[in-house]
């Protein structure tokens, strides 16, 4: 934008004055509070607290990254033989006698049980000193895994259907748009109607469509099905948005190459992946960034609809970070995971931006 | 030989509208459910989820629960609240963030290119990421008004407002449009005299009205769908926003009809403003990708 500017003398004082009010009230409210996180994670801020705050380095961080891996040997009788229990199977020393006040394990003090799998005869856990948040980031990067690429797509789909000249048309694009602008705390709660185990719209559904030989399901209920079900409702509310970003992308692409594409009579899909997929590069690259980033940012799905649980699988970042700085009023803890969460999503724009960078 | 062209030509036509139709209706059934679950007693309500009856205003229909949650919870006053608190915002968001991207765009100035950096550096940090630190500062922020100095911003419109008026998408959406305006007009009113002021607001903000429109709509939905934010701040009945208002009605025994009720009360008025001003909307959308 500076390249065309009506003239090049300088304007400080008005330029100054007509960017202060914005400027000044974005770094008050936005790099004012991010400075104060990065500070707070490494404080023991809390909200109302009596005793003064410390400095503690990065204790919150190691608190909530630090992750160990313990391999536990079976059980031995005296004679050697190998313990095992009713079932047969094999018997193992508690985790929690090698985490509690073990000074042989000092390194482990504190830590608990992420997950475990047995190898040979041998028990290999993987400990956690925040087992809870890994979890968080587990499904946080699941769920961007499988929502970005699954939403982008089927926007995409939903763009091309209604790109076509039809009459109506119009009021079709109306009513695919029309969850975008519905609150999604509105729809998580409507949803839960849909995703009810006893009486739910959903299983009702499949209950007839099977003639009744579908066994309900509490979807939300469920640890298997609780994210998936999650995962299917925001690509249900947001996937309008997205499907007009591509539908924007689509108009910018000439006629004229169509019309090529076809007096050299090309398939529809000829006509797809030759000409309007190059011209949908850009576009690909914004939609894709603006879901994985709202991907990230899950929270009132799971705040409405299933509080984290059951059994942490709906757990997410942003879910953790308010808990603790908010629900717990641990300034410095929901601090520190909000950090981790920036570096994460920067770590992602920098990747894209190498990417696209690359192809220029 | 042309009648079984056009018969093919009709049967295309008619697949395509079928399968328009059965997505629209993925789009839209909980929304009817919602509407019409909204004058059914609560045995009903529960009852008709086992058919279709659940997407029909049939049997016992009365408009009860809409009496019931007005009893229940302020409306007017969280409605109140939701519509000035989005007001003000998107007014004033629509002010500064036009003067940053003026500034932006027209203006020379020392330190230009490192503000708009920053701005640019703002649009991927997640406001969740800095919800925390930002409750603990706005706790302790001062404030100049009628009882004369006070501090801290909890339960009150301006903490509501105030941190939201300006961000990054909206200023870059408006130096995006401000680059394709002609310059000569610009710089012909500069060559007879105009002060930036007057070339602000009398030539560049005139021509802005599809940015002005864009930017509005976007702004308004996320202002009214605030969640997270008026939950940490607004501890008092007063300030309420209405998605805030919704704890009023999951109390022990959540009375679903007037859930639904109160829902559909507070998605009328973002619905019918969509409705309206559709084709805006959607524009407004579309135009984020354009020059991505």
């Amino acid at each position: 934008m500076q390249k065309s500017l009506p003239t090049l003398t300088q304007h400080n004082q008005s330029g100054w004055l007509f960017a202060l009010p914005g400027f000044g009230l974005m770094m008050l409210f936005i790099v004012v509070p991010f400075v104060f996180a990065i500070l707070f994670s490494m404080t023991n801020q809390r909200l109302i607290s009596p005793n003064p705050t410390q400095f503690v380095g990065l204790e919150n961080y190691q608190q909530l990254l630090s992750v160990n891996l313990l391999v536990l040997d079976p059980d031995v009788t005296a004679t050697g033989e190998i313990k095992r229990d009713n079932r047969g199977d094999i018997r193992y020393p508690r985790i929690r006698s090698y985490t509690r006040n073990n000074p042989d394990y000092a390194h482990l003090q504190g830590m608990k049980e992420w997950f475990s799998w047995q190898w040979q005869d041998k028990k290999i856990a993987i400990l956690a000193s925040d087992p809870v948040f890994m979890k968080a980031i587990v499904n946080t990067l699941l769920f961007v895994l499988i929502v970005a690429p699954l939403q982008g797509a089927l926007a995409l789909g939903l763009a091309l259907l209604i790109n076509q000249r039809l009459r109506g048309i119009n009021l079709y694009r109306a009513i695919y748009f029309m969850p975008v602008v519905v609150s999604i705390v509105v729809v998580s709660i409507l949803w839960r109607f849909i995703y009810d185990g006893q009486n739910g719209l959903l299983n009702n559904l499949f209950h007839t469509l099977s003639f009744g030989h579908f066994t309900a399901v509490d979807w939300l209920g469920n640890p298997n099905t609780a994210l998936g079900s999650i995962m299917v409702m925001s690509i249900w509310q947001a996937v309008g948005f997205h499907m007009v970003i591509w539908l924007s992308g689509l108009q910018t692409i000439s006629p004229t190459l169509y019309e090529a594409a076809k007096i050299e009579g090309a398939s529809s899909w000829q006509t797809f992946r030759y000409v309007t997929w190059p011209g949908l590069k850009n576009t690909a690259i914004l939609v894709l960034i603006v879901i994985t980033m709202q991907a990230f940012a899950l929270f009132a799905q799971v705040d409405v609809m299933t509080n984290g649980g059951p059994l942490d699988s709906t757990q997410t970042i942003v879910f953790q970070a308010v808990e603790r700085g908010y629900g717990k009023q641990d300034i410095s803890g929901g601090s520190a995971i909000s950090v981790v969460l920036f570096i994460m999503v920067l770590g992602i724009s920098l990747l894209q931006r190498y990417l696209t960078r690359e192809k220029n | 030989m042309a009648n079984i062209t056009q018969d093919n030509h009709r049967l295309r036509l008619i697949v395509r509208y079928t399968v328009l139709s059965l997505i629209a209706l993925i789009f839209i059934f909980p929304l009817i459910f919602m509407l019409v679950s909204s004058f059914k007693p609560d045995y009903q309500l529960l009852a008709d989820t086992a058919s279709l009856r659940a997407f029909l205003p049939v049997g016992d229909i009365s408009l009860t629960n809409y009496e019931k949650a007005f009893e229940r919870a302020p409306i007017f006053l969280f409605m109140f609240n939701s519509l000035l608190v989005t007001a003000v915002t998107v007014l004033l968001s629509l002010f500064f963030c036009s003067m940053a991207g003026f500034s932006f765009v027209f203006l020379n100035w020392r330190g230009k290119q490192l503000a708009f950096s920053i701005i640019l550096a703002t649009l991927i940090v997640p406001f969740e990421t800095i919800a925390i630190p930002m409750l603990l500062m706005v706790s302790k922020l001062p404030w100049i008004g009628l009882e004369g100095l006070t501090w801290g911003w909890l339960n009150t419109y301006r903490v509501q407002i105030v941190p939201f008026i300006a961000d990054g998408l909206t200023i870059f959406l408006f130096t995006q449009y401000f680059k394709d305006l002609p310059r000569e007009l610009i710089e012909a009113a500069r060559v007879e005299g105009s002060s930036w002021w007057q070339v602000y607001w009398r030539i560049v903000m005139p021509l802005s009205g599809p940015v002005i429109a864009t930017a509005a709509i976007l702004k308004f939905l996320v202002m009214y769908n605030q969640y997270l934010w008026p939950i940490m701040v607004t501890q008092q009945e007063q300030y309420r926003p209405v998605l805030v208002g919704l704890q009023y009605f999951f109390q022990l025994n959540t009375a679903w009809g007037e859930v639904m009720a109160y829902l559909t009360l507070i998605t009328l008025p973002v619905l019918a403003f969509y409705l309206v001003l559709q084709r805006a909307f959607i524009a407004s959308i579309a135009s984020t990708g354009v020059k991505g």
